[in-house]
Parts: structure tokens; sequence; C-alpha cells
């Protein structure tokens, strides 16, 4: 394929399509078609990041998945943005999880209801751009615009104690964020650059940068705050759930199906490449954390009222899984990573719209005051059920075979951690199982009599997420083809 | 072609389970039963494709492909597959047959959710028993953990059920954790989790004496959990919240005997640990002693046979530990027979008596339910141990595999061979024997139950009599069939080394004295009166040892209380205080900062001057 013949490269599509889209929602008069627009674009988005699949990994489309705009004021920087097999995997999460949310969420009334759907789909092309950014000038300018859609949509359209969440979420997240800024621009003065530049921000200079063990002790530190705020991993998560409960669920489902992911994937391609010593010095520290976390999260999750913090609490503790899968360093640990980010996407995603059908209905969050919800609505509950059952990842359901390789690779780490975390497989357990009797089975009370089956289009959705769920958990083999480059390539620079 | 053999329980799922609003109970039912029927048939052929030494691996995809390992989704066609295929899908098939006419008061969408799950079920455990690879072992073991809590809280509006639903797949969790810690240890060491590459690298001595106990220890704590062994037995009782016949097929003939096979399947790792090996078999011998106290006392006819199921696990496992593993597959097969008679028996009376469960309130019902009452006490001949029965001959060969061992495991074992024959046969004089103590019209109420229940009963019965001829010792003449037909995948520790006659003094003496218990407890409960037990003893047991308040203040409670401190504690003050309380401090100092802006010149030079001052010093002195 010639270079020259082509006039736009696929990350670039995903990233300013999105963009374009939401600005386009702003200039709507009309209320009620911005969401007819919105799902239309978010499909579209989604078919070109199918499109981008069958284009992967070969030198020959390289040209189709890379572009570059030279600054000329800022000494010949560049704006780099590419794709690779785990930016294709998460990339296709971000644009498979938006259509799902607008579908899911299509009957809940939202005012002004055209800013609230341009800041989603500017939200999304922000996290677009964090998993295509090439260059360190790039991703943090696209984290923090990740970050300021998401802080409208919380303050403006959440709930009652939206303002004081809002601002807890905002300041954690952005003091992270300088932390990391200072982080870059120190790395970036020791970079060498190409074409008569000094310095330069490309990915390439800051792997190929030669770091003092002393410089890279202190600025590992410097990243990984900013991306354990993100994640969150213990003891920096307190934003969470106080943010997951008051946000509107639409971002609730971005917040917890994408966002977090960021700090996962930055934490693979930034900080494990860039500060491969100090990642080896602190690692045990970090798994440490990791791994308290889980159980701390996984207890803190039993004694949970509130579906929003239940789900907030067990997805800590799948992330710090997560975490710990990362610097165990091992191929089959980030493997896992990469399967799982994306296998608990899709499952947080369809847990909320549970939560949010169910609220929707009864007006009531709280496990306490319902019950019985499974005579009314069969349908729901037994898809609730499975992706239930995917929370705690029971076998042939997609996050077995992520958290099966998290666990061996975090056993060969130290197989003491292993045993530990693994405590928090019998406590999933304890918290999932409790919140389905309690609210699926059992008598109908006065709450829950006035349930309903769920409607067409909300089946559809969730029958959706449930074959996914089984079709990633039977056969998982696509996305570790499309991972394993990456894998191989962050693994390398441990050997 | 064995794929067919899994994949039929699973259409007959998708079928039962997304036209349960379409089909009709009889639908359902003939759907459900006939995909377990031609499973059955299948694995008949296979039975004897591999009688004629036609093993075979066969593989299909990879689950898992990567650098580090490949996990592929294989199945293991061998000796001891193909049995419990049989003994699966034919007990499996009788109990579907059994449950058409068990289930008939269920609506039709829960009649079809009924079945849905049952063929689940089935299919779970022959994923289970077909693996050739612990991963695949691993599906099916937790996918019968999941069908086992679906079953169990079938009835969903009980709380009690629910929570005995809750209680199994929690427990079983524990056990399983001990197992995927197995799994991830041979990944680490070996790089593999299929049979056959393991067995020969520890053959090969490729793994350390360490790293076989610690392996075999995890995969032994998945066992305790699954197969109800100490410490992780008390979900079992509780289990039998669900539909008799789930208690049959799963609680009794099957599931149960998951980590059993789990075992016997590693014997080639087991023959290498014998501390190990030491562990199972006290850990059954006491399991099958302590759960044997407790049915002594029990007045619910399911709860007696559940106890009876933990107690004859054990059985099993102290085969297991004596290395005994034909025996303890042996008796697997005999106890999926007699026991899921037992089962389904206790239905017909359940149904007949109109969901009364409890003995004492029952009584004399042999007149009206003759083919109930003649197969129960077949079963109960058979559990009892009452030559030529099938569970003499499984039984004596774990209790001769005990005396070689150790006489005192031998005296431990007979001992709770005697209290099984008592219990199963109090709760046989007491369900049918004396006068009825219900009310009169229950009494008028009181029919034999449909030929679609009685008919499994009488095969079953059948096969509880003969199935013991499979495996007949030397003893008398026997060729030992089961023994030879599994010694290609079962390594057994050793040969009998007895006499003839002291293998003769020590049946003869095991069945006299069995005898002799079933004739005391006859003239103990052939007229049966309820009256208060009032000893400290009796009142222990029939509160089950207290074992479940003991994990209740010793794990429960205190974990609920780490979660409450962490919770209200650490979380809210701790961690929440103290970020809330930078906010505050931040707030705090920058209004009192505030006030220095007051807007009066002479004050900020003041402040200038002081600044300027404060230089000098640093300056002079620093």
């Amino acid at each position: 394929m010639n270079p020259q013949n082509i006039w736009i490269t696929f990350p670039e599509l995903l990233v300013w399509f999105p963009l374009l889209a939401g600005l386009v929602c702003f200039i709507f008069k009309d209320n009620s078609k911005v969401k007819s627009w919105v799902l239309f674009a978010s499909i579209i988005t989604l078919c070109i990041s199918f499109v981008s699949l069958y284009f992967a990994d070969d030198v020959k489309y390289l040209a189709l998945n890379k572009a570059a705009y030279t600054l000329k004021y800022m000494n010949k920087g560049q704006f780099i943005l590419g794709l690779d097999g785990m930016g294709r995997l998460l990339t296709l999460l971000t644009a498979f999880s938006f259509p799902i949310i607008f579908v899911a969420t299509y009957n809940t009334p939202y005012k002004n209801a055209k800013s609230f759907y341009g800041l989603m789909l500017l939200a999304q092309s922000g996290l677009m751009g964090v998993f295509t950014a090439m260059d360190a000038m790039s991703f943090y300018f696209f984290w923090e615009l990740a970050l300021i859609p998401v802080y409208f949509l919380c303050s403006r359209w959440g709930g009652e104690k939206r303002i004081q969440a809002t601002f807890k979420f905002f300041v954690y997240t952005f003091a992270g964020s300088l932390l990391m800024l200072v982080g870059i621009i120190y790395v970036y003065l020791q970079t060498q650059g190409t074409n008569g530049a000094l310095h330069s921000f490309s990915l390439q200079a800051f792997y190929n940068v030669n770091l003092k063990p002393t410089d890279q002790n202190w600025l590992f530190w410097l990243f990984f705050i900013a991306f354990a705020i993100k994640m969150p991993i213990f003891p920096f998560h307190t934003w969470q759930p106080d943010t997951y409960e008051q946000a509107p669920t639409a971002t609730t489902m971005v917040l917890s199906g994408i966002m977090v992911k960021m700090g996962l994937f930055a934490c693979i391609r930034w900080l494990l490449p860039i500060f491969p010593l100090a990642t080896a010095k602190f690692d045990t520290i970090v798994i440490g954390l990791a791994v308290f976390g889980m159980i701390y999260a996984s207890l803190i999750a039993i004694k949970q009222d509130d579906l929003k913090r239940l789900a907030a609490y067990s997805s800590i503790a799948h992330i710090g899984l997560m975490c710990a899968g990362i610097f165990s360093k091992t191929d089959v640990g980030l493997q896992g990573v990469m399967i799982q980010m994306f296998c608990h996407g899709i499952n947080i995603i369809g847990m909320w719209i549970v939560i949010e059908l169910i609220e929707r209905q009864t007006g009531v969050r709280k496990i306490s005051q319902l019950g019985g919800v499974a005579h009314k609505a069969p349908v729901l509950t037994i898809l609730l059920v499975v992706i239930a059952l995917a929370n705690i990842a029971l076998p042939l359901t997609n996050a077995f075979v992520g958290e099966f390789m998290l666990f061996t690779g975090l056993f060969s780490f130290n197989y003491w951690f292993a045993a530990i975390a693994g405590i928090s497989i019998i406590l999933a357990a304890v918290y999932t199982l409790n919140m389905v009797q309690k609210v699926f089975y059992g008598q109908l009370n006065e709450i829950t009599a006035s349930i309903k089956e769920i409607a067409l289009h909300e089946k559809i959705i969730l029958c959706v997420v449930v074959v996914l769920i089984f079709m990633m958990g039977v056969y998982p083999q696509p996305m570790i083809e499309l991972t394993k480059n990456t894998v191989q390539l962050i693994g390398a620079r441990f050997n | 072609m064995v794929w067919i053999i899994p994949l039929l329980p699973l259409i007959g799922f998708l079928i039962n389970g997304l036209g349960r609003n379409f089909l009709s109970k009889r639908m359902s039912g003939l759907i459900g039963s006939g995909v377990i029927l031609f499973s059955f048939l299948v694995s008949l052929y296979v039975f004897f494709n591999v009688k004629n030494g036609n093993t075979h691996v066969a593989q299909y995809f990879n689950l898992i492909d990567i650098k580090a390992f490949k996990i592929g989704f294989d199945f293991q066609i061998d000796q001891l597959s193909s049995l419990f295929l049989l003994i699966i899908t034919g007990v499996g098939f009788l109990i579907h047959v059994y449950s058409t006419a068990y289930m008939h008061e269920e609506g039709e969408k829960d009649f079809a959710k009924y079945f849905a799950y049952l063929n689940l079920f089935v299919f779970s455990m022959l994923l289970l028993v077909m693996g050739a690879n612990y991963v695949i072992l691993f599906i099916g073991w937790e996918g019968v953990g999941l069908c086992s809590y679906l079953l169990i809280g079938y009835w969903f509006k009980n709380v009690d059920f629910t929570n005995a639903a809750k209680k199994a797949f929690i427990m079983n969790r524990i056990g399983d954790l001990g197992f995927l810690l197995a799994v991830f240890w041979l990944l680490n060491k070996l790089g593999t989790t299929n049979f056959a590459d393991v067995f020969t690298s520890a053959y090969l001595s490729k793994l350390s004496a360490t790293d076989i106990t610690g392996i075999t220890l995890l995969l032994f704590v998945g066992a305790t959990g699954k197969s109800a062994q100490i410490p992780l037995f008390t979900w079992l009782p509780d289990a039998m919240a669900g539909p008799t016949p789930v208690s049959a097929l799963i609680h009794a003939a099957t599931m149960v005997t998951a980590g059993i096979y789990m075992i016997a399947r590693s014997n080639v790792l087991y023959n290498l640990a014998p501390i190990t090996q030491q562990i199972i078999m006290w850990v059954g011998l006491a399991t099958a002693l302590l759960a044997a106290t407790i049915a002594l006392k029990q007045n619910d006819i399911k709860k007696v046979l559940a106890y009876s199921t933990v107690s004859q696990l054990g059985f099993m496992f102290l085969a297991l530990g004596t290395g005994n593993y034909v025996a303890a597959v042996f008796h697997v097969m005999t106890h999926a027979f007699f026991k899921a008679l037992l089962f389904l028996g206790s239905g017909s009376v359940i149904h007949g008596m109109h969901h009364e469960q409890d003995i004492t309130k029952m009584g004399g019902l042999k007149s009206k339910m003759k083919i109930t009452y003649i197969t129960f006490f077949i079963g109960c001949l058979a559990i009892a141990g009452i030559p030529p029965l099938s569970g003499f001959f499984s039984k004596d060969s774990i209790l001769i595999g005990a005396y070689e061992h150790n006489k005192i495991v031998y005296a431990i074992a007979l001992f709770t061979a005697c209290l099984t024959a008592f219990y199963m046969f109090r709760l046989l004089f007491i369900t049918f024997n004396g006068k009825f103590r219900g009310t009169e019209k229950q009494w008028n109420h009181v029919h034999e139950s449909p030929s679609a229940m009685t008919i499994p009963l009488i095969i079953l019965a059948i096969l509880s009599a003969i199935a013991g001829f499979v495996n007949v010792p030397a003893l008398f003449g026997g060729g030992e069939s089961l023994t030879h037909f599994l010694s290609p995948v079962i390594n057994q520790a050793h040969e009998t080394t007895l006499s003839h006659n002291t293998e003769y003094m020590l049946m003869g003496g095991a069945v006299v004295l069995i005898i002799g218990v079933i004739f005391f407890a006859y003239t103990k409960f052939k007229n049966f009166e309820p009256k208060e037990d009032t000893s400290a003893f009796g009142k222990t047991l029939e509160n089950k040892w207290y074992v479940d308040e003991l994990y209740n203040s010793i794990i429960v409670k205190p974990l609920q209380a780490i979660a409450a401190f962490f919770n209200n504690t650490v979380e809210k003050k701790g961690i929440d205080g103290f970020v809330n309380g930078v906010g505050k401090a931040v707030n705090y100092s920058s209004r009192q900062i505030r006030l220095l802006q007051s807007g009066q010149i002479g004050t900020y030079v003041l402040l200038m001057v002081l600044g300027i001052l404060l230089l000098f010093i640093i300056q002079l002195f620093f």
C-alpha cells in the first residue's frame, strides 16, 4: 500500500471522528434527536475500529496505523498517533462500550441532553487518544482531555452529593496528573532528539533514554502515583466509590469500564518499559499494595448495602489483580492483563446496566430494600446471574481466562502473594451471591412489587454482553493473538 | 465422536432453557431425558471400544495458547473416564425419568428450567470426567458447583434454601482455591496440565518431593470441598434443600464423587506423596466416623441420607489414602447405585406423604408403598454390606485394604460400618414399620408413586444388588474384572498379601457383626415412639457436633468484624478522613492566610521588613 495515497489513518479516525461528532451534538436544537445521532456516531466508530482490526500488525499496513503531526513552533516536536496490538484492543473496548451504553440508557432522561451526549463523545475521543498516543506530549494531552468532560458530566448530571464527589475526584486525579507532567518533562530533557531537534517526546525516544537508577527510582513514583490514582490502587482509591455512586450511570460505565483501564494501560506502555530498573526494584511493594487492596476492597464490598458502591469495591479488587499481574512482569501475567482489561470492561458495564435498570424502575439501590425481582423479571435475572458469574470468574466466562493467567503470573512471581490474592476469589463469591440472593431471590416487597420485565432493546443489549462473555470465555485466542506482540515487547525489556 | 456425549446434554439445556416459555411439560421432560439417554447409548459404545483397547486423547482446539504454555480443549477417553461416563449418564437418565413424575406439580416454565439445569449439570459433569488436563477438569468442576448452586436454590422464594445454595457454593470455592493453586504450581513447574505429561514428568522425577506433596495436598483441599470432607463438609446436609432427585443425582451419585475421581485420576502423583496419603486416610476416616455418628440422631429422612453420603465418601477417601484406588472407584460405582436408590426411595416417600420429611411423623408405610419399601430395603442391605449385595464387595475391599495398612484404622472403619448399618435400618424401621404416627387424613392420602418413579427404583435396586459382581475378589474365585479393567490407568500401590484364611475371618466377622447390629436396630425401632433425648451426648449429635456454630464463631464472625472494621474505621475515618482532612486543612489555612491581605499599608510594610530581616539572618548564620 502506498503511503502517498493515504489521506487519513485509523488512529486519526478513531480520535477525531468522536470529537467531531461530539461537537456536532452541541449545535442540535432538538434534544430528542441527539440520542439517535450519538448512537449512530458511536456505531460508526465501532465500525472503524472493527475495520482497523483487519489491517493489524502487518508491515505493509504500517502507514495506515501511524500518523504524525509536526509542530512548527515547539522545537520540531511531533504529535504521534499509532495503533499497536494493545491499542487496538483498548480502542475496540472503547468503541464497543459507547453504543452499549447509549442503547442501555436510551430511556434514561437527561436534562439538556445535547450537552450530556456531546460531552460523552468528547470523553470517548479523549480515551481513544490516550490509547493511541505514541508520544508523551499527546499522551498527556489526551489524558487530561478525557478527564475534563467526565468532570462536567459528574458535576452537572450527578446525584445529590455530586459537587463534593466530583471535587474529590478532580483534585485526586489532577494532582496525579501534575506529578506525571513533572516526570514527563524531566525524562524529555534526558532524551536524544532526531532530525536536528534537541529532545523528543516520542515513545521511542522515551524507551531509548538512558536514565540513572537513582533517577528512575523517584521518577517511577511520580508516574506510578498518577496511574495508581486512576486505576485506582489502595490507598489511592477513595475517590472511586463516591464518584461511581454520584455520577450518572452512563458516566459511571465510562469511568469503570474504560477510564480505569487508562491507569493499567499507562503502566504497561509508559511505566514498565521506561523504568525497568525501578520497576524491578519496587515490584514487591506495588504487588503488595495491590494484593492487600484486593482483600481489603473485597471485605468492604461484603459490607456495602448500595449496589453502586458494591460494584465499585468489587471493581477495585479486580483492578488490584490486574495491577499485580502487570508488575509480575511475566508474559503470562501481562497477557492476562490484556485479556482482563477488555473483559472487565464489558462485564462491569453489564453490571452497571442491570443496576441502572433496577434503579430506574424502583428508585432504590439499597440491597436491603429490594428482593424477589426474579418473580417479575426472569429474563433480567438470568442475564444478571450470567454477568454475576463472570464477575466471580467462573470457567467458560471471559473473566476466568484472564484471571487464570493473572494468577499464574502472580504465582510465578511469588506463590504466597498468589495464595493470599486467591482469597479474594472466595470473597467475591460471598458478596456477589449475597447480592444476587437479596435482590433477585426471596419474596417481593412493596418496592419491588411494581417492577416489570425490561424492554426489548435492553434485553438485546444485555444479551450482547452475555454473548460476548461466553464467546471470549470459550475462545479467547483472538485477543491473545492481537496483543501478543505488545506482551513480548514489554517482556523483552526485563530479560 | 466422543464429543457427542457432552454435546447432547448441552443441546438439551439450550432447548429447555431458551424454550421454557413455549415447551409443554411433556416436551421438556422428553427432551431433558432423551438427550441423556442418547448420551448413555454413545457412552456404552465408547465403553466397549475402550474395553477393546481403543483409548485415546481427542484434541479439539486450544483454550489458551501462549508461549509459556498451551491448554487444549481435549478429552481423555480411557478406562477410568469411560466407567464414569456410564455411571453419570446411566444413573442420570434414570433420575431424569424419575423427575418427570416427581416435579409434576411445578408450573411449565419452572419445569423446563429444572430440566435445563439438570442437563447443564450432566454436561458439566461429563466435561469433568472427560477432560484430558486439569483445566478442563476444573471447568467441569466449577460447572457442577454452579449447577448444584442453582438446583439447591431452585425454590428461590425460600430464604433458607437460597442460603443453603450460597453456602454450598462458597464452601466449594474454598476448596477450589486449593485446586487452582495446584494448577498454577503445575504450570509454573512443568508448563503443562495435561494428565499424560504431568504423570510422565512426575514419574521421571521432574518434580521435587516438596512439589509433589504440595500439589497433591492442594488438590486434596479441592477434593474436600467438592466431596464434602472435614473441614468442608457442612454444606452437603444443607444442600438437601434442593428437590430430592437433585440430591440423588448431584449430592449422592455423581458430583460429590468428583474428588474421588480426581485423586484416582492423579494416582501417579499420590503414590509419590506418602505424607498426603496419610492425611487423606485420616481425614477420610474421621469424616466417615463423624458423619455416621451424626446420622444416628437425625429425624429428617434426607438429612440421614446426606450424612450417610458424607460418611460413605469418607470411606472412599480412606481407600484412596491407603493406595487402594480401585476399591474407591468400585465404591463410587456401587454407592452411585444404592445411594441414588435410597434418595429416590426417600423422594417417593416424601411424594407419597405430600412433602413431609420428618420420619417421626411416618411409620408403617410398607403396607401402602410396597415397591418403595422393598427397593428401599434392598438399598439398606446394600449399604450395610450384606453379601452378596454390591455394597458388601466394595466396602469389604476398602476394609481389607485398611487392615493391611493399619489395624487401628481398620477397627475404626469397621465400627463405622456397624454404625452405618444401624442408622440405615433405624431409618428403614421408623419409616416403614410400626404404626403410622401422622394424622388420619394424611394416612388416607399416602399412596404409592407412579410408575415413572417406581421403575427407576426397581432398576436401581437390581443394580444395587448385582453390581458387586463386577469385582469379585479372588477369594471367591472371582476374576477381579474391574481391577484388571482399570489397571492401565491405576497403579495400585500393592497387591493383597493376606492369606485367604485371614480374609475369610475378617469378612465373616464383619458380616456377623453387621447382622447383629441390624437385629438390634430392629428390636429397638420396630415399634418406634418419638421421645425426647435428654442426654448431653444425644443433644450434641442432634446438633451435629455444633460444627456449624463453631465455624460461625471462628470464621464467619471474625471475618465480618474485620470487614466492618475496614469499612467503618480504616476506610471512612482513616483513609478518607485523611484525604478530606487535607482538603479541610487547605481550606482552613487559606481562610486564615486570606486575613493577611488586610489592605493596610502599614501591615504590609511591617511584614516586608520582617521578611528582609529573616533573609539577613539566614545569610549570616547558615
